[in-house]
């Protein structure tokens, strides 16, 4: 989802003024850089960076939901949820395998996220409550993340790119079902409406933190933005997040939890209020209130399942050795 | 209402919904991403079958309870599935085990009830026969790699074998419903399809290199709602929201 912070991505550049000028010329002309194609170290380094964060966040991302698997309300809401969940699974399998061209590995990346070393979006370092929650996410969340995705659709690097047209289709099909999930809370019971107005409480504005530090403190968005991996700056993104979704709020019947919110006729934008960019640096450095339990869930199943893993490849191997056969009859 | 086939319907309901939910309690802890895909998609399977079962059965009943209903809003003694579904996971040996022999049984049972005299019945095993097949081939699969694999995932899979077992008999319990079932040419009789699903076992087990299993000592109870200890759990996050919000549209 969310290519927030690149926290202390450096750049080690060795490569001739000529080599860089050359390929800064390719990103100018808007051709797309393939995994064998000469590249910067940086822009190597940088996008490992960035695509192993967004896969993480897509694998961390399946917790707070799965969570709620068990306890769906309906049959109809049980199946949505578990193909959604599904989908980001499948979303972190695009994206390590687009990180996999660049020289990294699934098995590298994953060490890197169950030590804790790796970054993925705070978002997810929340906890889901109420069956609420799940229609926030929905469409907050993944709304967030379409924000995020859709200009990198357009991504300099052709599998982040590529990959990002595939999963932007699904996206915007689980913000849409996140929000018919808060609409029909919205037209249901008072007990209904309050659940779905205490999810917005809490989730708007980690949803609008998602999108990063304000545009003064960002480390690595101008370098980005010259190799065309980043399009528009966490500000633009996160303006156009809130002009889009606080409509959606309002058809809703909900109260967005800000005082400040105003439309601000003489630029056509929502003004809204002071971020608390102390909880986001807090949450950023693992101080959210669930950092350490979703890594360890993700560290225990790593774990856990090692002894399956290794299984696999002890009767590959054995079988490799034996002539082939179909395993299971058809 | 046809009590024989309400009764056998919800019977077969509760399975597949029981089961998916066990299998879907896996979602985003497998041992590897692509089994975090591959469960989740088996479960949704057994829950669609599960769906369209309690639909049928709804209808069937004509008293006005919907899919919903009857698979939120009963108490644990209503609940007819066999009892190996709603076991708790166990490792991923006993989970892929599990599904294996319960997939292996289904595929048989729904390839003989595509040919049902109830177009409903038969319409809704040629969907599910497809899905079977696949969630056999999966399971069977994983079954020869653990019990083939290293020393360690053999001996998982033994114990595994162990410890289901005892819940493999009831498969094929046959009462006055499958009777009535199977006279109708509704349902198959579970009873006729134990040769052939010994069969299938043994050939993966062969592969497997484990040894077949005993089906002497069987425990039952589950087709008149009497359940493990575990079964009171699982209904209690099933029907977490159904309880605290009774009557509300979601
Ligand atoms: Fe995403
Ligand atoms: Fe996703
Ligand atoms: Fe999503």
């Amino acid at each position: 989802m969310y290519s927030q912070g690149l926290i202390g991505a450096g750049s080690d550049n060795t490569e001739t003024p000529e080599f860089l000028t050359a390929f800064q010329a390719r990103i100018d002309a808007d051709e797309k850089i393939e995994p064998n194609d000469p590249m910067p170290a940086a822009y190597r380094k940088t996008l490992i960076r960035q695509i192993g964060q967004h896969a993480h966040s897509e694998i961390v991302g399946m917790l707070p939901e799965s969570n709620w698997i068990t306890r769906a309300p309906t049959l109809r809401r049980k199946v949505a949820l578990l193909a959604k969940v599904q989908d980001e699974g499948g979303h972190g399998l695009y994206l390590y395998s687009a990180a996999e061209t660049l020289g990294v590995s699934r098995k590298e990346m994953t060490e890197e996220l169950i030590s804790g070393r790796a970054k993925y979006s705070s978002i997810f370092n929340y906890p889901t409550q109420t069956w609420a929650d799940i229609g926030a996410i929905g469409w907050l969340v993944d709304g967030a993340a379409i924000m995020n995705q859709v200009p990198l659709c357009r991504c300099s690097y052709g599998p982040y790119a590529r990959a990002m047209i595939r999963v932007c289709k699904e996206e915007s099909f689980h913000q849409r079902q996140g929000y018919e999930i808060m609409f029909t809370l919205a037209e249901g019971s008072a007990a209904q409406k309050d659940m779905a107005q205490d999810a917005l409480n809490r989730w708007w504005w980690p949803s609008l933190m998602m999108f990063g530090p304000p545009d003064g403190d960002s480390l690595h968005s101008d370098q980005s933005t010259l190799w065309k991996i980043k399009r528009f700056s966490n500000d633009e993104l996160r303006q156009k997040f809130v002009d889009a979704t606080v409509p959606q709020a309002l058809r809703l019947g909900l109260t967005l939890p800000d005082e400040a919110l105003a439309w601000n006729e003489a630029e056509g934008r929502y003004d809204y209020g002071e971020i608390d960019w102390d909880e986001f640096w807090s949450v950023v450095k693992g101080h959210g209130p669930l950092n350490k339990d979703r890594v360890a869930v993700r560290k225990k199943a790593w774990d856990d399942g090692a002894w399956v893993r290794e299984a696999a490849l002890a009767y590959a191997r054995k079988r490799a050795a034996r002539a082939a056969t179909p395993l299971v009859a058809e | 209402m046809h009590a024989p086939l309400f009764a056998a319907l919800i019977r077969l309901a509760d399975d597949h919904l029981i089961l998916g939910h066990r299998l879907s309690e896996w979602c985003g802890h497998a041992p590897m991403l692509e089994e975090d895909l591959a469960m989740p998609n088996i479960a949704l399977d057994l829950i669609g079958q599960a769906r369209a079962l309690y639909s049928y059965a709804g209808d069937i009943e004509a008293a006005g309870r919907d899919e919903d209903l009857l698979a939120f809003g009963r108490l644990e003694r209503d609940y007819q599935n066999l009892l190996i579904c709603e076991l708790p996971n166990g490792d991923f040996a006993q989970t892929m085990l599990r599904q294996f022999y319960f997939a292996s049984f289904m595929l048989l049972f729904w390839a003989e009830a595509e040919g049902s005299s109830n177009a409903t019945v038969a319409a809704v095993a040629a969907k599910a026969v497809k899905e079977a097949k696949y969630h056999r081939r999966h399971c069977g699969e994983w079954v020869i790699r653990l019990g083939d694999g290293t020393e360690e995932s053999t001996l998982r899979m033994q114990e595994a074998c162990f410890v289901l077992e005892p819940y493999l008999g009831e498969f094929f319990a046959v009462d006055d419903v499958a009777i009535e079932m199977s006279k109708a040419s509704i349902l198959p009789n579970p009873q006729s399809l134990r040769g052939a699903w010994l069969a299938d076992v043994c050939e993966v087990f062969v592969s497997a290199k484990l040894q077949a299993p005993d089906l002497t000592h069987a425990h039952k109870g589950g087709r008149q709602g009497r359940h493990t200890e575990a079964m009171g759990h699982l209904l209690a996050q099933l029907q977490y929201m159904q309880r605290s919000f009774p009557n509300m549209t979601w």
